[in-house]
C-alpha cells in the first residue's frame, strides 16, 4: 500500500485497502475558520430542531479554530460571526481557538504547520478545500463541507473512497529563480484543474528532499487547483526537526510499501524548470513568465496560506531590498508568528522602504472578502492560489498567479517579469 | 422528478462564480439564494422556478469547499444539477448534505439537451427522459454509498 492507503487503513481498522474501497475512517484532528465555523454551527441548529442531539462533541480536545477569513473583522457581520464562534468554542470546550488581537492567529492551514497542530500519520479534515496543503507534513488531510464537519465533531468518524494516487517526481534541486509554486502550477498546467479530481497527489524524488518543508507545502497546498482528495508527502528527517522544532515530538511516520501502486508516474526534470504563471481565468492557464503577456498591472498580492509563509517573505524581501514597487502592492504574512519572524529578520522593513503596505494575516483578498479586493478591470499579479472570474473581488477584475519571486518581481516593474531580468 | 433545464455551456463553473466569496460571511440560506450563480448570470435569481435543473460541462463545482455553493442553488429551486463531471467537495456537500442531486451525463445527453427543455429524472432506472424532445439519456448510476445516503435522506440519517 502507498502512504494514504496506509493511513486511511490505519484509521479504519482494515488490513489491506485499494482505491474504490469506501470505509469510515477515525478522524484525528478537525479545524474549523469563521466561514465553516457558523456553517456548522447552522447545521447544528437544524439538527437540533430534527430531535438530533448536539449536546456535546466526540472530542474538543482534537478540534482547532482559526480567524481567518473575514478578520479583523470586515463588517458587522463577520463581526458577528467572530462572536458565534467564541460561543460556540466556549460552549463546547475546544481551547485551541487562535483569536485575532490575542496572540498567535493566522491562516488556519498555516497554523496546522506552524503549531504543529496536525502529525505526520494522521488523518486530519478541516471545513476548508486547502486543508490539503497539512499533506506535507504525512497526514491525510482532506477539506470537507459543513455537513460533513458537523458529522465528524458529532461521530470522530467519516466516510472516504480510497483514492487512486498519482505520483509526482521531480528529480534534482530546483534552480534559485524557480520556486514550488512554478513546480505546481507547471503541474497545473499539464493535468488541468480536474486531474488529480478525486485521486491524491503524492510528491517524491531527490528534488522533493532538497526542498523545504515550507516549499513543500505550496506544492500540497495547490493540489486542491487540481482537484484532489489529498496532497501527500512522506514525512523525513526535515519534517521531524520541522514539528520538533515546535514542540511535537510524539508521533510515528507512516511510509508507503516498496511494492506500492500509483495510478500514474509523472517525471519532472529541476534543471528544466522555469517561472511560470498561470493566467486569467483557470491555474491551469499557464505560460513560461519570459512569454507571459505584456500587460500593464494595477496591484501586486503577497499573502494567503499558498505564498505567505515566511520563505515566501525571505523570497520577495530578496527582490525588494533596496528597490521601490511601481504598483500598488500589499504584504500580509499568513501568521502572527511568522510576522513576528519577518520583523526579527528585518524583512518588514524591506517592504515598509519599498512602498509595501504590510497588512495582518487574514485570507483577505484572496478569496475576495476584504483588504485590497480588486475593482473592475483591475489586473493583479498574486501569490495565491486561485484565478476563477471573481475571486479576488469584480468578476471583470483579473488575476495571474505566480511564485513570490515572480510577485515582487513585477511589483518592482509594473509587468510580468521573470526575477532573472530584474536589473 | 420533473423539471425544466437552465443550461451553461461551459466547463469548470467553479464555486466562486456559483456563489462569490464576498458573501461567504452569510449563514441565511434563503439570503444565499439571492446571490447564487451571480458570477457568471446576474439573471439566475430572477429567473430561477422550483424544481428547476442546471446543465453544465466537466468540473462543475471545482474550488473551494463551501457548503453554500449547493446551499445556494437548493434554495433557489435547483432539485439537480446535471454534469459531464462534478469536482469532489462539490458533490459530496450535495449528497450528504441532501441538498441537490448531482447527476453525471454522457456528452450526448449534454450536448442534446437545450436551455428551456423539460426533463423527466429517474434516478431508480437511471433514466432521463427530455420530455420537449421526445429523448431518452441514461445517467451515471450512483455509487453504492453515495446511492444509500441519498436514498436516506443525507449523511445524518444514513446508518452505516
Amino acid at each position: 500500500m502507498n502512504i494514504t492507503e496506509k493511513i486511511l487503513a490505519r484509521a479504519s481498522g482494515s488490513k489491506r485497502l485499494s482505491p474504490d474501497d469506501v470505509v469510515f475512517v477515525n478522524v484525528d484532528k478537525v479545524m474549523l475558520h469563521d466561514v465553516s465555523g457558523p456553517g456548522v454551527i447552522k447545521v447544528f441548529d437544524k439538527l437540533k430542531k430534527q430531535g438530533i442531539s448536539v449536546d456535546k462533541l466526540w472530542d474538543p480536545s482534537k478540534v482547532w479554530v482559526a480567524e481567518d477569513h473575514f478578520v479583523p473583522s470586515a463588517e458587522k457581520v463577520s463581526a458577528e460571526n467572530i462572536v458565534k464562534l467564541s460561543n460556540f468554542t466556549k460552549n463546547y470546550g475546544i481551547e485551541k481557538h487562535f483569536k485575532y488581537g490575542l496572540g498567535q492567529y493566522g491562516i488556519c492551514h498555516t497554523l496546522s504547520h506552524e503549531e504543529a497542530l496536525v502529525l505526520p500519520g494522521e488523518v486530519y479534515v478541516g471545513g476548508d478545500s486547502h486543508t490539503n496543503t497539512t499533506g506535507a507534513l504525512g497526514a491525510f488531510a482532506c477539506g470537507l463541507g459543513h455537513t460533513d464537519v458537523a458529522y465528524i465533531l458529532l461521530n470522530g468518524k467519516i466516510w472516504f473512497k480510497v483514492p487512486e494516487t498519482i505520483l509526482f517526481k521531480l528529480n534534482g534541486k530546483l534552480p534559485a529563480h524557480v520556486m514550488a509554486k512554478d513546480f505546481i502550477l507547471k503541474i497545473i498546467g499539464d493535468i488541468g484543474t480536474d486531474g488529480g479530481a478525486y485521486k491524491a497527489m503524492q510528491f517524491s524524488g531527490n528534488g522533493i528532499d532538497e526542498m523545504s518543508v515550507e516549499e513543500r507545502l505550496t506544492l500540497t497546498n495547490m493540489t486542491t487547483e487540481a482537484g484532489a482528495k489529498n496532497g501527500i508527502i512522506e514525512a523525513d528527517q526535515k519534517v521531524i526537526d520541522y514539528l520538533e522544532t515546535r514542540g511535537a515530538t510524539n508521533f510515528t511516520p507512516i511510509h508507503g510499501d516498496s511494492d506500492a501502486n500509483y495510478s500514474k508516474t509523472f517525471e519532472y526534470e529541476a534543471s528544466e524548470m522555469e517561472p511560470i504563471v498561470a493566467k486569467p481565468f483557470s491555474p491551469e492557464n499557464i505560460s513560461v513568465v519570459r512569454e507571459a503577456p505584456s500587460v500593464e498591472l494595477d496591484k501586486a498580492y503577497i499573502g494567503s496560506c499558498t505564498g505567505a509563509k515566511l520563505e515566501d517573505l525571505e523570497a520577495v524581501a530578496k527582490i525588494l531590498k533596496g528597490k521601490k514597487v511601481k504598483i500598488r502592492t500589499e504584504i500580509l504574512p499568513a501568521a502572527i508568528s511568522i510576522y513576528k519572524k519577518a520583523l526579527e529578520k528585518g524583512l518588514i522593513k524591506i517592504f515598509l522602504d519599498a512602498g509595501v503596505t504590510v497588512g495582518p494575516p487574514t485570507c483577505g483578498a484572496c478569496c475576495g472578502a476584504h483588504m485590497g479586493v480588486l475593482a473592475k478591470g483591475e489586473i493583479c499579479i498574486s501569490t495565491t492560489n486561485r484565478n476563477f472570474p471573481g475571486r479576488m473581488g469584480h468578476v471583470e477584475s483579473q488575476t495571474y498567479l505566480a511564485s513570490p519571486l515572480v510577485v515582487a518581481a513585477s511589483a518592482v516593474t509594473g509587468k510580468i517579469t521573470d526575477p532573472r531580468d530584474l536589473n | 422528478m420533473k423539471g425544466n433545464v437552465i443550461k451553461y455551456e461551459r466547463d469548470n463553473i467553479d464555486t466562486d462564480v456559483i456563489l462569490p466569496g464576498t458573501y461567504l460571511k452569510l449563514h441565511d440560506y434563503d439570503e444565499l439564494a439571492t446571490h447564487a450563480m451571480e458570477g457568471i448570470d446576474p439573471n439566475f435569481h430572477s429567473k430561477v422556478k422550483e424544481g428547476d435543473f442546471i446543465v453544465a460541462g466537466k468540473n462543475f463545482g471545482c474550488g473551494s469547499s463551501r457548503e453554500h455553493a449547493p446551499i445556494a442553488l437548493s434554495h433557489s429551486g435547483i432539485k439537480a444539477v446535471l454534469a459531464l463531471s462534478f469536482a469532489r467537495i462539490f458533490y459530496r456537500n450535495s449528497v450528504d448534505g441532501a441538498f441537490l442531486l448531482p447527476i453525471e451525463i454522457d456528452e450526448a445527453a449534454y450536448h442534446n439537451i437545450a436551455n428551456g427543455d423539460e426533463l423527466e429524472i429517474n434516478t431508480e432506472k437511471n433514466e432521463i427522459k427530455n420530455l420537449t424532445k421526445n429523448k431518452k439519456y441514461q445517467m451515471k448510476p450512483f455509487s453504492e454509498i453515495i446511492g444509500k445516503i441519498i436514498a436516506a435522506g443525507g449523511l445524518f440519517k444514513f446508518k452505516p
